[in-house]
């Protein structure tokens, strides 16, 4: 007959009482560590988030293309500065490469809107539907433009969030009439909120208008017959290699633009999806180390508990033996000291677990940082520390259940 | 017939040199007998104590107690003997430091696995330790650590744990050798006590005061059995 877990939990409780303040110390190696990792990878996770949110509010898949850099008698100006992106390029590589889904030109510039009783200062953009399509940027109430509006440079207007907020507050903006430029616009319809760009900006701050409207009403350039951009948002059908779709688009925009072979391209392709998920790549290799660089602290911890476990079996030979005389089996000795390591590192794991959610929530509130804790983290942690405590429990616990009776009794 | 040994030997070689802590012991010792086994140090009598509490192996002979073969046993039914039949008392007590009297006698029921006193509750088991408490004196003293005891009073609670477990023999290994005159003759008037109400008693000492209180004296020399002699009250 075994003797029960109650009894050795009794036992173990006891020799841990009689040492309290080695004990105690010894916990809070464990202590240290579980909180660390359940800090560290709450805070990892955080930033994970954060990219993989603004992955998602940017769309997947998605490219821009901003004209390049003019290189004016040797002096290069910087990108976006050239006027060499039309819309036609922005139509030829939507019917030229299958890969593409859409190819929306968007054409931009700051404004002052007036309603009826406010004014406010944003971005005006000059976009067709498909913006809205490879943005993934669905609209919260309204309506879309519709082909008259984009063929004739209709006078209608869709408001982001901010700026409907700022100029309407609670009131309903749809079929309000504002003023861009001294030209009256409709409303038409509002976006959903998209939330901040990489950049920290405020995406809902600005409103669109037909790429024609944008043109011919507010921008108020380059009437002539070509129709110069200020971007291009490219989105790729799924399953595509975004590398080899970005070599296409910049091979045919040079043919179009004619630019000699040698010569630097006159526009740049930013692979935005790309460069997030390196950023999201790069925050889970920094997630992956802070919890490495965390467990260590657990190990060591590990160690603590397996050195004065040691301590304690040989302090309590004596102990051992008399235990053993009165028809202890070395099973019942292993499992006493085995009890009272994993005591040790499942109460210290737990006051971790603890320590880790206040430190957690205590970086998120001063340094303002995202943190996300996982559950998995903290059963990572629980079922960690407790096999240290068997692990690092595990020998010197065999060391004492190993010893004779005489000689443990005849030790001084 | 309680302890019945046939030739029971114990050899440590130590290098070329093969020592005999232990010689063909033969002896038989009934059940409520009072032992006394004294000697010289290195004389073989601890080996023969340890050999007799199943603490320790021969290397060869026979050791009967209670009927049973004990010499081939293997440490785990060793322990469960341990338990069952015998309560030890040793010279340095032995309780656990801070544990009360009363937890410390109660120690052994706790591995007990066999027989009625198996699987009690700790309720139980504290009233078991309880009684034996009150049967040595220290009735007054169930909560009181080792530390807040006298000698004396402590080496009673190391017998009252020895018959905790009710077993055929106590067997005391230099009781009194940390005690002075006055608490060696308490704790020397308890076993005489424990005998009269029939407990076998076999205490090992080199100190021909305590051998005295025993009925028989065996004494070992170089391992042999030199003399059994009866004491006479």
């Amino acid at each position: 007959m075994k003797i029960e877990i109650a009894t050795n939990l009794a036992i173990a409780f006891q020799a841990l009482k009689v040492n309290k303040l080695r004990s105690s110390l010894t916990m809070l190696g464990i202590i240290i560590g579980v909180a660390a990792v359940i800090t560290m990878i709450a805070v990892g996770g955080g930033a994970q988030a954060r990219v993989k949110a603004q992955i998602s509010s940017l769309g997947s898949n998605l490219m821009i293309i901003i004209p390049g850099s003019l290189l004016q008698s040797g002096v290069r100006l910087g990108t976006g500065n050239a006027q060499t992106l039309t819309e036609d390029d922005a139509n030829a590589i939507l019917r030229e490469i299958p890969e593409v889904a859409y190819a929306a030109p968007i054409s931009r510039g700051g404004g002052q809107i007036i309603s009826s009783s406010n004014n406010w200062g944003t971005t005006i953009y000059g976009v067709n539907p498909d913006f809205f399509e490879a943005r993934e940027w669905p609209l919260a109430s309204g309506r879309m433009f519709e082909y008259a509006e984009i063929a004739g440079a209709g006078k209608v207007v869709i408001l982001g969030q901010t700026v409907a907020n700022q100029l309407f507050g609670s009131e309903d903006p749809i079929d309000q009439q504002v003023r861009i430029k001294g030209v009256p616009f409709t409303v038409i319809g509002i976006t959903e909120k998209k939330g901040q760009s990489m950049q920290g900006q405020d995406q809902d701050d600005g409103v669109f208008v037909p790429l024609s409207t944008g043109r011919r009403r507010i921008f108020g350039e380059a009437m002539g017959r070509i129709a110069r951009v200020g971007s291009v948002a490219v989105k790729v059908q799924d399953g595509n290699d975004m590398k080899i779709t970005e070599q296409k688009i910049a091979e045919l925009l040079r043919q179009r633009h004619r630019t000699q072979i040698g010569a630097e391209d006159d526009f740049t392709i930013r692979n935005l999806t790309e460069i997030l998920e390196a950023q999201e790549a790069a925050s889970k290799v920094m997630s992956a180390l802070l919890a490495a660089v965390a467990s260590v602290s657990l190990l060591v911890g590990g160690i603590g508990i397996m050195n004065i476990m040691l301590v304690s079996v040989t302090e309590r030979t004596r102990e051992i033996g008399l235990r053993m005389a009165i028809g202890a089996k070395g099973r019942d000795i292993l499992e006493q000291f085995l009890v009272e390591a994993m005591t040790l590192a499942t109460l210290g794991g737990l006051i971790g677990i603890l320590l880790g959610f206040l430190a957690s929530e205590l970086i998120a509130i001063l340094a303002g940082w995202a943190i996300q804790l996982s559950l998995v983290s903290i059963i990572l942690a629980v079922g960690f520390s407790a096999a240290i405590g068997i692990f690092f429990g595990f020998y010197p616990a065999k060391k004492a259940a190993m010893m004779q009776p005489i000689q443990a009794l005849r030790y001084e | 017939m309680l302890i019945h040994t046939e030739n029971l030997s114990k050899i440590y070689g130590v290098g070329d040199q093969v020592v005999h802590a232990l010689d063909s012991v033969s002896i038989d010792i009934d059940s409520g007998d009072f032992v006394a086994i004294v000697g010289a140090s290195g004389s073989g009598k601890s080996t023969f104590m340890n050999m007799i509490g199943c603490l320790d192996q021969p290397s060869s002979g026979r050791y009967f107690l209670a009927g049973e073969d004990v010499a081939s046993l293997d440490p785990d039914s060793l322990a469960d003997i341990r338990n069952r039949r015998i309560g030890f008392v040793f010279q340095q007590f032995n309780l656990l430091n801070r544990t009360s009297a009363i937890e410390n006698t109660a120690l052994p029921l706790l591995y007990a696995r066999s027989g009625p006193l198996a699987g009690l509750s700790k309720e139980e088991r504290l009233e078991h330790a309880k009684k034996r408490l009150e049967q040595v004196g220290l009735g007054d003293r169930l909560d009181n650590m080792p530390n807040q005891l006298s000698g004396g009073q402590q080496q009673r609670v190391a017998i009252a744990r020895a018959l905790v477990n009710d077993p055929d023999l106590i067997l005391a290994d230099e009781p009194t050798g940390a005690l002075d005159s006055k608490t060696t003759a308490e704790v020397m008037d308890l076993f005489t006590e424990l005998n009269n109400q029939g407990m076998t008693v076999i205490v090992v000492t080199h100190e021909p005061d305590v051998a005295a209180y025993a009925k028989r004296t065996v004494t070992f020399k170089d391992g042999k059995v030199i003399s059994i002699k009866i004491n006479h009250a």
